[in-house]
């Protein structure tokens, strides 16, 4: 029996928020006063859940691990945020956006969110705009907009490459001036370690001051987890280095069920791994995939060349250069979605095209948009019969202009000018899908408990398109969880402050403290990193862009093994009352260890291919969309939410079944 | 692995109130494609496993944006190279046998929180004094394109607003003055309509704050602006001062 209940509103789909807000409870301003809000993470959804729900009159505890709000890991998404404005007169509207990215989720999400989440995506555009977010505009003062991966529309705002950065600080001044009058109060290089459940209803969290050591109670009517996603499991990804799952896992052993946990992205444009002593990935922005173009040699002999270094790129002709995406993709092109683009360079690479030492790198080409922009500039300038030269030097200029950033990041990393020589890409984990199994008010299985942004599961599906991430943490943030929580929170308004010296406080309390205790006096040998490290490599190598049933059994025998090992063997120097870098690592790798089994398990027990979750035993093996993910509607149209039950790999999966009224499910098809 | 071998030179300081020292460390098997940052992994790595305290320093997202990194490094903020943050230096700007002096951002405003890690909340605290529009969530906004805003105000505000509140102007800086962080932060909403209503207080508030938190005035050196990993141009602290200077005229 499934104890799952999605809370969509009735009506039809384009008035269901609307009366779903006309007919929830609402907390009168006099008892909000009475209310306290505690809100872990403060990246878009955080920041911005925290500031509005301190505006309308509660009381608001803000954590986040970073020195300051400010850093959060949205501050580096680059590309854009989506929002159905229809400024270009292109078509777009609410229902296409919507349509869009229930089609680019390869229909694994929930319908009614998805129209919730385009609905307000032009409020948010509005909102920024107020705060003082600068976002492009044309010489008319207008708002410009660009095209993003998987749609045919340009609907994506941005500011340069910085996007995320702008709508970030937006939500952190909002947060600040919520924090100078004192509506919030912040708590910075805070960690929290365990959500606190009392009488059944999430009460407060146990987190760690990270300067002092010192473990610290707070109790709150109702905890709003917004801790962003798990890609770190992979190790190498092009999250932040603290980005981790510790909340969302401690809610999940809590009651909280964990959704989806084998959606995740890997995106296809990052700068590809260098050596073993790599930390992390960096991501080219999508925006990128507007003017370069994706290729691989056609020739094996000219990629083997290439990898010993015998050849480079621009000695390859145009006639033996195999623009693989243009090849498969004639209606998108180079602007697939993000799995569709991923998979078809491991595939090349896996074929033997690849054009780095490791053999798995692909080009992105500027040269043939450098031209291109030269030659209309040129004519901008009324230039006549220009030089080869000089188109060059002219459209270097215009690339420059958009993309300026994000070329002088990668020759920073590389050392290789890009305007020269081809960028070299390859595909890195980067976003999850996955997350903790919400309802239509974004709160979870445990009442009291909410996950919103990147921590949830709800809007993505199986695959999520760029430029919709910052536009569902500010939608979660500004415009779903003031209502939504108030509608939980009616029933607190005579509850009283929670007293955090109950029981159940010293319980979780305890548990963290014996877990330090733990770390600190183990007599290991080696590093966190090292099993981190391993683990990466076994969800990269069998849980990663394709998977198979044989490879992930495999892999879970190995996660037990590498966990085995790091409870035993893990050397975690340093104090339990001070700063202790090595220590934050340790908690949070133990929870990885425990996360990347259910991730195998869930993708074991998908038996089809649906977005990122590419099985390889569920491919079209003939006719036009030969090689393509086949999935299967008719028995894996669920959210496999799962329950944990007491120890790692045992877990109870319940179904939510997805069903679709307004979107006709097809197979997807960017052909 | 690479085959560069290296001497570090790095501060050491147990907390806020602890003395402090330079302590000196071989690293060897530096690759020049690592980050600095990463080099600084290779020696953790080695530390803990010699069962020795590794070397705190802040770090995040490793892609020049978060702000996190701060590292003096032969003393330059951010280490030698222009318009980039620690995470972003790379090692082929060094050479084999280097030796490489390492110390936290030092400014009164900035204790120490461990060896290379330090509290920059001040910034927090100038933000919360007034960097921001007051304008609370609101579904019934006007749209977004009610005011157009020509094209060069929006550029010039996003540069300003590009800042990464990372410190390093304030490190740089003879007098560990701020003038820089707040001025990128004024200039921005300044430039904007959206800014202007409240722009007399904004500034009044944000320069109170920064004076209360102990950081040292402006004399114009210009060495911010050269070291500031996002090329904030001190152009803004020209505009903050009209700002100032305006609003002190006309208060009340």
């Amino acid at each position: 029996m499934s104890k799952l209940d999605s809370k969509i509103p009735p009506g039809p789909i384009d008035k269901k928020w609307t009366y779903h807000k006309g007919h929830m409870r609402i907390v009168a301003p006099a008892n909000k006063r009475r209310i306290d809000v505690i809100v872990v993470g403060t990246g878009l959804a955080g920041a911005s859940a925290a500031a509005s729900l301190a505006e309308m009159g509660y009381n608001v505890k803000a954590f986040c691990f970073q020195d300051s709000a400010r850093r959060a890991h949205s501050i580096a998404a680059q590309g854009g945020i989506n929002a159905a404005k229809n400024y270009q007169n292109d078509g777009d509207s609410t229902y296409r956006l919507f349509y869009d990215t229930v089609k680019g989720g390869d229909y694994r999400a929930r319908e009614a969110n998805v129209y919730r989440l385009a609905e307000v995506s032009a409020n948010i555009i509005d909102q920024c705009v107020a705060q003082g977010v600068p976002f492009a505009r044309d010489y008319g003062g207008l708002l410009d907009n660009r095209s993003f991966g998987g749609v045919q529309v340009s609907r994506t705002f941005y500011a340069r490459g910085q996007t995320g950065q702008q709508l970030l600080l937006g939500a952190y001044s909002a947060l600040m001036r919520q924090v100078g009058k004192g509506t919030v109060r912040m708590y910075d290089r805070h960690e929290m370690l365990d959500v606190v459940i009392v009488d059944g209803k999430a009460r407060g969290i146990i987190a760690r001051n990270l300067i002092t050591g010192e473990i610290e109670r707070h109790g709150a009517h109702a905890v709003l987890l917004c801790t962003g996603g798990y890609g770190n499991v992979f190790f190498l990804s092009t999250n932040a280095m603290g980005s981790n799952v510790t909340a969302a896992w401690k809610a999940h052993k809590r009651g909280a069920f964990f959704g989806n946990p084998c959606y995740t992205q890997i995106h296809p444009t990052c700068i590809p791994v260098s050596g073993t002593h790599q930390s992390k990935l960096t991501l080219m922005s999508e925006s990128l995939r507007n003017d370069g173009r994706i290729w691989v040699p056609a020739k094996l002999e000219d990629a083997k060349a290439i990898r010993e270094g015998k050849k480079k790129g621009s000695d390859i002709p145009e006639a033996d250069r195999d623009y693989y995406l243009e090849r498969r993709y004639p209606a998108f092109g180079n602007l697939v979605p993000r799995d569709v683009a991923s998979r078809a360079a491991k595939e090349r690479c896996d074929a033997g095209y690849g054009v780095n030492k490791t053999g798995e790198a692909v080009y992105l080409d500027f040269s043939a948009a450098i031209e291109r922009y030269g030659k209309l500039q040129a004519n901008v300038l009324k230039i006549e019969n220009p030089s080869k030269e000089k188109i060059t030097e002219l459209g270097r200029a215009v690339v420059s202009e958009k993309y300026g950033n994000l070329f002088d990041m990668y020759e920073n990393i590389v050392g290789e000018n890009p305007y020269d020589h081809a960028m070299k890409i390859y595909p890195a984990v980067h976003y999850t899908m996955g997350g903790l199994w919400v309802d239509y008010n974004l709160q979870t299985t445990v009442p009291g408990l909410f996950a919103l942004g990147e921590a949830n599961f709800s809007d993505h599906g199986a695959n999520r398109l760029g430029a919709s991430a910052l536009m569902q943490g500010l939608a979660d943030g500004y415009f779903v969880i003031p209502y939504t929580v108030g509608d939980y929170l009616a029933d607190d308004i005579r509850t009283g402050p929670i007293d955090t010296k109950r029981a159940e406080f010293d319980a979780a309390e305890k548990e963290v403290k014996d877990r330090i205790d733990h770390f600190l006096s183990n007599k290991g040998t080696k590093p966190v990193d090292d099993f981190h490290r391993a683990l990466g490599k076994v969800m990269w190598d069998k849980c990663g862009m394709a998977r198979n049933a044989e490879g992930l059994k495999q892999a879970i025998q190995e996660i037990r093994a590498i966990r085995a090992d790091f409870w035993q063997n893990v050397r975690v120097p340093g104090k339990a009352d001070g700063f202790n870098q090595e220590l934050e690592k340790a908690g949070r790798v133990a929870d990885f260890l425990e996360l990347g089994e259910l991730m195998c398990l869930d993708a074991l027990d998908r038996n089809e291919s649906c977005g990122g979750h590419f099985r390889e035993e569920y491919s079209e093996t003939e006719g036009p969309q030969q090689g393509e993910a086949k999935r299967d509607d008719e028995n894996y149209a669920y959210v496999a939410a799962w329950e944990w039950l007491g120890e790692a790999g045992k877990a109870q999966l319940h179904k939510e079944p997805l069903t679709f009224e307004e979107v006709k499910l097809t197979q997807r098809s960017y052909k | 692995m690479g085959n560069m071998k290296l001497t570090l030179k790095i501060w050491r300081q147990n907390g806020p109130n602890d003395q402090g020292k330079m302590v000196s460390y071989p690293v060897n098997n530096v690759s020049e494609d690592m980050s600095f940052l990463e080099m600084l992994d290779v020696l953790n790595d080695d530390l803990v496993r010699k069962g020795e305290d590794p070397i705190a320093f802040d770090h995040d997202c490793r892609e020049g944006i978060c702000g996190s990194c701060s590292l003096f490094i032969n003393g330059e903020a951010h280490g030698p190279g222009r318009l980039i943050t620690t995470c972003q230096l790379h090692m082929r700007k060094f050479k084999d046998g280097d030796t490489i002096h390492v110390e936290p951002w030092r400014a009164e405003a900035f204790p120490v929180i461990k060896d290379l890690a330090v509290n920059r909340s001040a910034f927090d605290r100038i933000q919360a004094a007034g960097g921001f529009v007051t304008v609370n969530t609101s579904g019934n906004l006007v749209d977004g394109n009610a005011v157009p805003i020509p094209k060069d105000d929006a550029d010039k505000a996003f540069d300003a607003a590009t800042c990464i509140g990372c410190g390093a102007c304030v490190a740089t800086c003879v007098n560990s003055s701020a003038m820089l962080f707040v001025a990128a932060k004024v200039s921005q909403f300044a430039l904007l309509p959206q800014g202007k209503p409240e722009a007399k207080r904004r500034v009044l508030a944000m320069v109170e704050q920064m004076d209360k938190e102990g950081f040292g005035n402006c004399s114009n050196t210009g060495a911010c602006e050269v070291e500031c990993p996002k090329g904030i141009s001190l152009e803004h602290i020209a505009r903050m001062n009209r700002e100032y200077l305006a609003a002190s005229v006309t208060k009340e």
